[in-house]
């Protein structure tokens, strides 16, 4: 395989899919190692860099796809401003190299624990220039905040993971930092009294930010519960949060616990983890499936989402044989197939790169709705084929 | 506005088609007396009218289904309609389409507080959304001006926004899920209670695509806890400009008001006349709201007091109970209905950058000049969501057409300055011809190559979005 293709401009990005002789693996920083990953010519859009407009008081910044997030931040938290959905970064869980950048956030439509409350990076997202399979240079949405010109192609192409084009150019919105942030733990006695915890916190006005259940060391369930805005508005959202959620375990107040929430540093070492998105109180359904498939050996997990995004994870023990992965692979997605939700295989040492469905296998319609789209944006078929199965 | 020829072929089956759909829905459901066909000959864009072929009213997702097998399978157009409260004529009919209207499909089929969500079918209006939810203190966020009437199916196809979405977002940013028939007749289930989608995000196309793309028979819909409070300040200056930086203030300092008001001196007048809501005599005027307890709400409201002090505002008022809040409402609330006095008017939706407001406001009141024809700005200003409107008499001769023209150079103007047509209301037939002031050639065939994929005879609502002339190939 020749070496990576790096164009330095659209113009060039175009020509690369234009006289690309068999299939593309696109890439931005290369952190995000998920799904089905095919032999083919690497692209890279690392080098098309650059903030292209920044406006504070508009709320907007538009920039090229191999911006780093870390550059894209740091000129945000100069004008006291940050990306609020909140991108993970998947180096550490993933055990990857690289500089994260805004093409791969925007093409895995990646957020973090505000997404509950804020949107998915999908919903930052106003504008997106991007190439199509045909070498088409082409654009959709545009710079301002509300925007119904047509159709929203640009929720399409956020989370499409480069099969139906390359992004090339992103505009987003951007929110004011707030001026603190302070977070309650409740101790709770189980993953039930967890779940009703966070919908509870999630029910009330005070705005909150943030709803996990994180293990701790000693096998204890703790609840967080984030709110953020001025001092005096966080210390009474505290006080009444505190009071209404007593009653389902003792409660303080601990240190801003968020990045690891975010980016799972201390799954690190685990072999196999699932990314698993399902309505909140189904939750409990998808823990039991695994306490019934485990019982032996456990399992590692985690809520960010008021219980709507599970973490799973096993270390090799746990997970067993390449047949014993893969029927739990295979009961774990038909689980949430009938809850209505999806799993996704983030990473394993004897699953992943294997012929299986690393996303969640679709509905007969909209996997035919889903092939026909790509058919038309990448008629030769050479955008990171399979990557989405 | 031009619409295409009616088929005439098709024209011929009417009697055939009302038959095989009577065969399919209760009998009241289908309508053809063409003395009853034309309380659906527009929606809210009421300077285009054409009555259709034949209106029907089904009541459930089976019913939909089977509609639209049999206009399948006859070639029919079908044009979806849910309130008909869209103006940009996004539910206008063609003389040989079938109106299919979800008026009668306004069950409430789940709620659950617990994960903060509502299942209702699409006919439901958007306002009765938030009161079954009422009861447990919850609402559904997205509140266009016309939510006591319009129709859930409607804002999805429109994808609408309101004045509180500087905060919680528009409707994409509120959709979970849908039930969607598609054209042939298949019934497909898109999203649903979970967040974001494993695939390609069908549902993200799904929204805005003004009924192009399939009926949307039941919606899934976040709802929200009700805030503890809210309460807006009057803020009124002596210059557009001096609002504008005012605005921009405001948003730099970290405070994220749930709506920004903007009113220009046309409106403020029209609207002080009409509602005698007290409002100051000046050049513009801002209404900003703030939502949280009693104190996060006086907190708030002396930050952005302290900020629009240094624009030394020509008058500064807080409300401190709901009776004088409602008071500061009451003016912006009745500006439509205010015009509407006046004059018949015209109203757009460009969004344009905040940072282009001072600019764009001084080139509409040139355009006003050139064209003789009074313009009003009201304003999301928080969003750049623009709303001028375009005064007119439509019993002089000319005068629309006049009023069209103007409408069409606003528009250029928004993108000129990198905005865009439409920030709430869709294209429909009001800006459809507009389309390339916007996109090239390419951006707007990758558009109608998604609608290929979902209805590949171009019968649902054919005559919208694209350029007749852009369109005119496939629509054969």
């Amino acid at each position: 395989m020749s070496a990576t293709i790096f164009p330095q401009d659209e113009t060039a990005l175009s020509a690369a899919i234009l006289d690309a002789a068999g299939p593309l693996q696109i890439l931005g920083g290369g952190t995000r190692s998920i799904g089905r990953i095919l032999e083919g010519q690497k692209l890279s859009t690392a080098q098309l860099k650059g903030i292209v407009l920044y406006e504070p008081a508009a709320l907007t910044l538009v920039a090229k796809t191999g911006t780093s997030i870390a550059n894209i931040e740091t000129e945000l938290a100069a004008e006291n401003q940050k990306l609020a959905f909140e991108p993970m970064d998947h180096r550490t869980l993933l055990g990857t190299q690289g500089t994260p950048t805004l093409g791969g956030v925007m093409a895995a439509n990646v957020s973090g624990p505000r997404r509950i409350q804020v949107g998915a990076a999908r919903d930052f997202a106003l504008g997106v220039s991007f190439v199509d399979g045909s070498g088409q240079i082409l654009k959709n949405g545009g710079r301002v905040m509300k925007n119904v010109t047509g159709y929203d192609l640009v929720k399409l192409m956020a989370g499409s993971w480069g099969t139906l084009g390359v992004l090339s150019e992103v505009a987003l919105k951007v929110l004011p930092v707030s001026e603190t942030q302070a977070t309650l733990k409740i101790y709770v006695s189980s993953w039930a009294q967890a779940v009703a915890c966070m919908s509870a916190a999630l029910g009330t006005p005070f705005d909150v930010s943030g709803a996990a259940t994180i293990q701790d060391t000693d096998g204890g369930l703790g609840v967080i519960i984030r709110v953020e805005g001025f001092e005096a508005s966080i210390r009474y959202r505290i006080k009444e949060l505190k009071t209404g959620l007593a009653k389902f375990g003792e409660t303080e107040e601990v240190l801003n616990p968020w990045l690891e929430v975010r980016d799972l540093p201390s799954w690190a070492s685990l072999d196999t983890v699932w990314k698993v998105s399902v309505r909140p109180t189904d939750a409990l359904s998808v823990i039991a499936t695994m306490q019934d498939l485990q019982k032996d050996v456990g399992f590692k997990c985690q809520l960010d989402w008021g219980g709507g995004l599970l973490w799973l994870g096993l270390d090799a023990k746990q997970l067993g044989d390449f047949p014993v992965g893969l029927q739990l692979h295979k009961v774990l997605q038909g689980a949430v197939g009938q809850l209505g939700g999806h799993a996704t295989l983030m990473k394993s040492s004897i699953l992943s790169g294997q012929d299986i469905p690393h996303f969640q296998p679709l509905s007969r319609m909209v996997e035919i709705v889903s092939q026909t789209l790509r058919s038309k944006f990448d008629p030769r078929g050479i955008l990171n084929p399979g990557r989405m199965n | 506005m031009e619409m295409p020829q009616p088929n005439s072929e098709i024209l011929l089956k009417k009697a055939k088609v009302a038959a095989a759909l009577r065969a399919v829905l209760p009998h009241d459901a289908v309508i053809d007396d063409p003395s009853e066909t034309r309380a659906y000959e527009c929606d809210a864009l009421t300077a285009y009218r054409c009555p259709p072929m034949i209106a029907v009213l089904p009541s459930t997702t089976q019913q939909v289904s089977d509609v639209l097998k049999i206009c399948h399978r006859e070639g029919v157009p079908v044009v979806p309609r849910g309130s008909g409260t869209s103006l940009a004529g996004g539910a206008l009919p063609t003389a040989d389409c079938v109106i299919l209207g979800v008026a009668k499909m306004s069950q409430v089929l789940e709620t659950d507080y617990e994960n903060r969500l509502i299942r209702v079918q699409s006919g439901r209006t958007n306002l009765s959304v938030s009161g079954a939810v009422e009861e447990e203190d919850f609402f559904y966020a997205p509140d266009p001006s016309s939510q006591l009437a319009c129709a859930i199916a409607g804002n999805i196809a429109m994808n609408s926004g309101g004045a509180h979405c500087l905060k919680y977002g528009v409707t994409t940013n509120n959709l979970l899920g849908v039930t969607m028939v598609m054209m042939d007749g298949e019934i497909v289930e898109i999203g649903g209670g979970h967040l974001d989608s494993s695939g390609l995000d069908i549902l993200g196309i799904i929204c805005g695509s003004e009924g192009q793309l399939g009926v949307v028979t039941e919606a899934t819909l976040r709802i929200l806890p009700k805030p503890e409070g809210a309460r807006p300040v009057m803020i009124a200056f002596d210059s557009n400009e001096v609002a504008g930086a005012c605005v921009a203030d405001i948003i730099k300092a970290g405070v994220l008001p749930v709506a920004i008001e903007f009113m220009d001196r046309p409106i403020i007048e029209i609207c002080e006349n009409f509602a005698k809501a007290g409002y100051p005599d000046c050049e513009a005027l801002l209404i900003v709201e703030v939502e949280g307890s009693e104190a996060e709400i006086q907190d708030q409201l002396d930050r952005i007091c302290r900020i629009a002090q240094k624009h030394n505002p020509v008058e500064l008022r807080q409300s401190q109970s709901d009776t004088e809040s409602a008071a500061i409402w009451l003016g912006r609330k009745s500006a439509f209905g205010a015009v509407g006095q006046v004059a018949d008017y015209m109203c757009l939706d460009g969004t344009i950058p905040v940072s282009a407001l001072p600019e764009v406001l001084r080139r509409i009141k040139e355009l006003s000049e050139h064209y003789g024809l009074r313009v009003g700005n009201v304003f999301h200003a928080g969003d750049g969501n623009m709303h001028p409107l375009i005064m007119f008499d439509a019993n002089k001769k000319g005068d629309l057409e006049l009023c069209e023209a103007m409408g069409a150079d606003v528009l250029r103007l928004c993108v000129e300055v990198g905005g865009c047509l439409t920030g709430e209301h869709g294209v429909g037939i009001e800006k459809r011809d507009l389309m390339e002031n916007q996109y090239g050639a390419g951006d707007l065939e990758i558009q109608m190559a998604v609608k290929d994929v979902f209805d590949p005879g171009w019968l649902l609502n054919p005559a919208k979005v694209f350029p007749l002339s852009v369109s005119e190939t496939r629509r054969a």
